[in-house]
């Protein structure tokens, strides 16, 4: 198609344009881009061992040789911490990639046709609202079993009431409008019209909601491992590393808490700042 | 001569955006006495409404007053301090605005919202403002005051709300009134009482009056003399009458021609388009059917018939307007032809075959779905905002004939948008790209692209300025002469639809009402809904315009 | 009156629509538990020297012998009359258990509320009025910060510098210093107990040593709510009824709170109900994290340690909650907006 290869090049225009005339978000994306870098380089990039333990040099503060101080086993937790990032950004990325897929179409095709599909499943996503999320979350993986493939599952299910109702009314709103009635007119079937119409219509807000639901689900994975129902030690994880050094707040060991927490907090703030100059980007109502 | 009450001079407004600064008035003037009516008239972007804004202070933080001066009674408004504005402001000028409902806070009732108006500028206690407040609703008519006197913005209609908004408008008996667009939205039948009412109350007042519209024969009707505005700019002021008679500017002559009068035909509306040569078709051969055939159509909506038992034909190249108001049921008869939705009862016969009984989940996959094509009333609604006007035409074609990319799509796409009257060069464009009536022209060369026997037309203009709306209408008058196009045209607006089709069907409640030629429907009406309807219309006689204004 | 018996009528037919999602949380988290690893009847019995028999009869005496579906029903009936299980930890009713500790999670709960409603509201006016300015800059980025800080961090954080530098805050151990002497059983919320007593002095201990978690509570829902008044207002602001009211010369301190922000409460109103819903699953880590003995430890516990009773009524606890604060919330919002009484 003609139009689109003029697309290509003005998308990426516009990319650079708003980056450009947004600088929290060039700084954000480029967080985001270098926590992937990490978790894909960290074996390389750690300077020590994340799980060799050497008890004489236990509980040291920062230092030149230990950049975020060392933990009660004499662990390098910047060491661990690079490893960590690995774990934590592959169960966001998969629960919340999970979520998204279901609940979009889920919610798309409910928010479409309305009726009593549509009730069923509100009922069901009511059920799941019901819920205290972590306390479902916890739930889940005490009866699944403490596993990834399950902290995965059960941050996936958490996310989707939210990704199926979110889908749901923003193609609740579309489904009247002309631009849908005219697909119809030429000839487009209800199923072509939810998932070529609507939903890439859609996907600008929900893009939002993706990157603003990564960072949550960070710190849901992260709460799970803290509360000793996720990832178990010794596996490097931000989570079980602050839930190991609350132990030592009391008497002013700081760095076991605060290093880990810091990288949670800046993924977290990566992704959220992320979220919102996406709607910047997609939206080509912004274009100009 | 006493001293004007509003004096503008030489005022400059800009505003910034993100594309730096833009001057949204280039410096207007105009002088308005006390108990004078002016009428400021422009299209969407003309600066009327700035304009108005500018007069209050009333510009958001984006504007800003670049220059020159509003005296208004003889004091500088532009440099007035906050408080000093607001003690003006609901005591000696005053404003409504379009879209009634919006514009009255939806959790406060009506009775506490003219109070806190009452009570912002007056030193009366609560007893004697409630008692104001009922004696002002009694004032703009309002049936049964005391009950509405509790009621909430949102249990009213449009007309009652901007009754109301009159009502807190007038409390404090301003000397000014500014009017932005008051009846746009409103019911044409709704229109002329809202305008009758608050034509007779500011005479009654003494009050001046300035009326913002995009409506040149709201404006003639109204007000005695009137400003045309263009881009920022007032290109010619002067009486109603003086205007109309002998228009100097030419863009004031263009927007007159466009105006549609009762007796104009679409010829007058665009001059200088390429005239319409009149096709002489042979008339169809004894024996065959007519294209289209509606039997007693019949829509429930949770219990009531939102149309109810319909029945007309359309012949082959033939016109149907479909006239009535909002909830007649227009658009859902349409949707129901154009098999976007099912009837509860009824058929609808294309061609001596069947339609009606085909469900409309299914009908993409029948072969009339490229006969019936559809023009929708919000070309901006109306556009995927993700594809763009090359996609958007092309769109009918690939799905309904087939096409693939390549030359002969490009081609057909190339072809339908020439024949709407749009440029090749806007075709790699989205619709936000596009102005108002190049996004009408994507949406019309959509409809035709795939060569259709019947186009729907819901309220195609309805959106659009009136200089775009004669363009459009011509373009759709052509296409249907060129193409022996059979054409049904929902709207509002008698006239138009006079002008546009050879058959009229005149529906309230769902119901026919009337139907018959055009023509004579127009000229003696049977029905005394069409009468209402027809008397509703703002237009003016350029020759008959004082007479007709005073009558409020 | 015609509003009243509208709200109350409202008010019926969601707690009626609200009972399918109940009887369904119960009937998940009935399976869930059933599907745990472990079987509590060996966990439970004397030790690893327990027979054969003692652990049969021990998985009789709790039912775990029959179909599921039996056991689902038994549990139902059970439900409906208000017995909820012995846990095997404590050895106690559950519904005592839970008597007993639901008032120091309600109290921690409704403090942090109250603090982060008190901070936000004023934030997010202040923001929105002043759109760009300092003030502005500074809520923003408060609201960005804030979501990113999980509160087992904050906490951890807070008490580092509270109790361990600055010595301000006692011990973050426990409701009240293990030293002091608890107030009278009269309601459960200790600063309630202690201010009817009269105790002022126990009372500020109770209070200081609430502090530390209702703030790294507060703090975490203190950025959406924040950023949804300030989102509201300025959407009210920018409404064409402001412009209205400003064309007419209302008094602007009239303008900013009777139209503006009574309108905009409306939306800071229904997201108040998720985060309430939010700071229930919080309680587990906060609760955690400051040894608070509440019905979140009690639970967590009790789920660490496979004890179906307890976890299962602290599930169906926290969505009855959940539930009765969107009633009351549906309240609020039919007294506050008139167009929903009206349906």
């Amino acid at each position: 198609m003609s139009a689109t290869v003029a697309g290509t090049r003005s998308t990426t225009q516009h990319i650079l344009f708003v980056l450009r005339g947004n600088p929290v978000t060039a700084i954000a994306a480029t967080l985001v881009t270098l926590l992937v870098v990490i978790a894909i380089l960290a074996p390389w990039l750690a300077p020590y061992d994340p799980i060799a333990s050497d008890v004489p040099s236990a509980l040291q503060p920062p230092s030149a040789a230990h950049w975020a101080g060392t933990d009660q086993l004499g662990r390098d937790i910047f060491s661990r911490i690079l490893l960590a990032a690995r774990l934590d950004l592959f169960i966001a990325v998969s629960a919340v990639g999970l979520s998204f897929v279901v609940g979009a179409v889920v919610g798309g095709f409910c928010g479409y046709r309305g009726g009593r599909l549509d009730r069923w499943v509100g009922r069901i996503v009511d059920v799941l609202m019901a819920f205290p999320l972590f306390v479902l979350a916890m739930a889940l993986v005490a009866a699944l079993g403490n596993r990834m493939e399950n902290i995965i599952i059960a941050t996936a299910v958490i996310n989707l009431p939210f990704y199926t109702r979110f889908a749901r009314a923003e193609v609740n709103v579309r489904r009247n409008s002309g631009w849908v009635e005219a697909a119809r007119a030429c000839g487009e079937s209800h199923m072509m019209v939810v998932l070529r119409f609507l939903l890439p219509n859609v996907l600008p807000a929900m893009a939002v909601q993706i990157s603003l639901n990564l960072g949550w689900a960070i710190l849901n994975a992260a709460g799970l491992s803290f509360i000793g129902l996720g990832v178990q030690a010794p596996t490097p994880e931000w989570g079980i590393m602050v839930a190991e050094g609350a132990r030592f707040i009391t008497t002013g060991k700081w760095w076991l808490v605060a290093f880990p927490g810091l990288a949670l907090m800046l993924t977290v703030l990566g992704f959220n700042l992320l979220g919102d100059g996406l709607r910047d980007i997609l939206d080509p109502r912004m274009r100009t | 001569m006493t001293a004007p009450l509003l004096q503008v001079e030489d005022l400059k407004v800009d505003f910034s955006t993100r594309n730096g600064i833009v001057r949204a008035l280039h410096g207007i003037g105009f002088t308005l006495h006390a108990g004078e009516t002016l009428g400021i008239v422009g299209e969407s972007g003309s600066g009327k409404s700035v304009t108005s804004l500018a007069v209050m202070r009333l510009l958001d933080r984006a504007g800003r007053i670049a220059g020159g001066r509003v005296l208004f009674q003889g004091r500088d408004i532009t440099r007035a301090a906050p408080g000093d504005l607001r003690s003006l402001r609901g005591a000696a000028m005053s404003m409504i605005f379009q879209n009634p409902r919006a514009a009255l806070n939806p959790i406060r009732t009506v009775a506490q919202q003219i109070m806190d108006v009452l009570r912002a500028h007056r030193r009366i206690d609560a007893a004697e403002a409630r008692q104001q407040a009922l004696d002002l609703l009694k004032a703009v008519r309002i049936r049964d005051p005391e009950r509405r006197m509790s009621a909430y913005p949102n249990e009213l209609s449009g007309g009652m709300c901007q009754r109301v908004m009159i009502a807190m408008a007038i409390a404090c008996e301003p000397a000014l009134l500014i009017a932005d667009e008051p009846t746009t939205g409103l019911d044409v039948t709704t229109q002329k009482v809202v305008m009758d009412l608050l034509a007779g109350l500011t005479a009654e007042r003494g009050m001046a009056v300035i009326l913002i519209t995009h409506d040149l024969g709201l404006a003639a009707r109204y007000c005695g003399a009137i400003a045309v505005m263009e881009q920022g700019r007032i290109v010619e002021q002067g009486p109603t009458e003086a205007l109309f008679r002998d228009a100097q500017h030419p863009y004031t002559r263009r927007l007159i021609a466009a105006s549609p009068t009762r007796r104009s035909t679409l010829a007058d509306l665009a001059q200088g388009a390429p005239p319409v040569e009149p096709v002489s078709r042979p008339p169809p051969p004894p024996g065959t059917g007519p294209l289209l055939e509606v039997q007693k159509l019949v829509k429930l909506y949770s219990g009531t018939r939102a149309v109810d038992d319909v029945s007309f034909t359309i012949s082959a190249g033939g016109s149907l307007g479909l006239v009535g108001e909002s909830g007649s049921g227009k658009t859902t008869l349409s949707r129901m032809i154009c098999r976007l939705i099912d009837a509860d009862g009824g058929d609808v016969v294309f061609q001596g075959e069947s339609i009606g009984h085909i469900p409309a989940r299914d009908f993409h996959k029948a072969p009339q779905r490229r006969d019936v094509q559809i023009v929708f009333q919000d070309p901006t609604d109306s556009l995927n905002p993700r594809f763009t006007a090359f996609d958007s035409i092309a769109h009918p074609l690939r799905r309904l004939e087939g096409m693939r990319d390549g030359s002969a799509l490009t081609a057909r796409v190339t072809e339908a948008a020439s024949r709407a009257g749009l440029e090749p060069a806007l075709l790699g464009r989205f619709p936000h790209q596009l102005s108002g009536g190049q996004k009408a022209r994507v949406g019309i060369a959509r409809a035709v692209a795939p060569r259709p026997k019947l186009l729907l037309l819901d309220e195609p203009t309805a959106a659009l300025d009136v200089s775009i709306q004669a363009v459009i209408l011509q373009l759709l008058d052509r296409l249907r002469r060129e193409d022996d196009l059979a054409l049904l045209f929902v709207s509002h607006d008698l006239n138009v639809v006079r002008m546009m089709c050879d058959q009229m069907v005149v529906l309230q409640a769902g119901k026919i009402v009337e139907a018959g030629p055009s023509m004579r429907v127009f000229e003696a009406p049977g029905a005394e809904y069409t009468r209402t309807l027809l008397d509703a219309i703002p237009h003016f006689e350029p020759n008959a315009a004082p007479a007709d204004r005073v009558d409020a | 009156m015609k509003t009243f018996l509208a709200i109350l009528r409202r008010v019926g037919r969601r707690l009626l629509f609200s009972l399918p999602a109940l009887l369904g949380v119960v009937v998940v988290t009935f399976v869930l538990m059933r599907v745990l690893p472990g079987d509590p009847a060996v966990f439970f019995a004397a030790g690893p020297s327990a027979g054969k028999a003692e652990i049969d009869e021990l998985r009789h005496q709790m039912g775990l012998d029959k179909p599921m579906p039996v056991q689902l029903v038994r549990y139902l009936g059970d439900v409906a009359t208000g017995n909820l299980g012995r846990s095997l930890t404590t050895g106690q009713p559950v519904v005592a258990d839970m008597r007993a500790r639901l008032p120091a999670s309600l109290e921690l709960t409704c403090t942090a509320l109250v603090i982060a409603l008190f901070l936000s509201i004023p934030l997010g006016v202040a923001a929105a009025l002043r759109p760009g300015s300092p003030i502005d800059h500074g809520v923003r980025m408060l609201c960005t910060l804030g979501v990113c800080v999980p509160t087992f961090v904050s906490g951890l954080l807070l008490i580092y510098v509270f109790y361990y530098l600055l010595g301000w805050a006692p011990d973050p151990t426990a409701r009240i210093d293990i030293f002091a002497s608890t107030p009278p059983d009269i309601t459960g919320f200790y600063l309630i107990d202690f201010a009817l007593t009269g105790d002022w002095q126990g009372w500020w201990a109770a209070f200081t040593q609430l502090l530390l978690p209702a703030f790294t509570m507060a703090l975490f829902v203190l950025a959406p709510l924040a950023r949804m008044t300030r989102a509201s207002m300025l959407a009210v602001l920018g409404s064409d009824f402001i412009r209205t009211a400003n064309a007419l010369g209302l008094k602007p301190l009239r303008i900013v709170v009777a139209y503006a922000l009574r309108n905009a409460l409306l939306p800071v109103l229904t997201i108040t109900g998720i985060v309430f819903s939010t700071m229930l699953g919080a309680n587990v880590l906060v609760e955690k994290v400051f040894s608070w003995p509440g019905v979140a430890s009690y639970a967590l516990d009790a789920l660490l340690a496979s004890d179906y009773a307890p976890v299962q009524a602290f599930v169906l606890l926290m969505a009855t909650i959940f539930v009765l604060v969107n009633v009351l919330i549906d309240i609020l919002y039919g007294v506050a907006d008139p167009r929903v009484s009206v349906e």
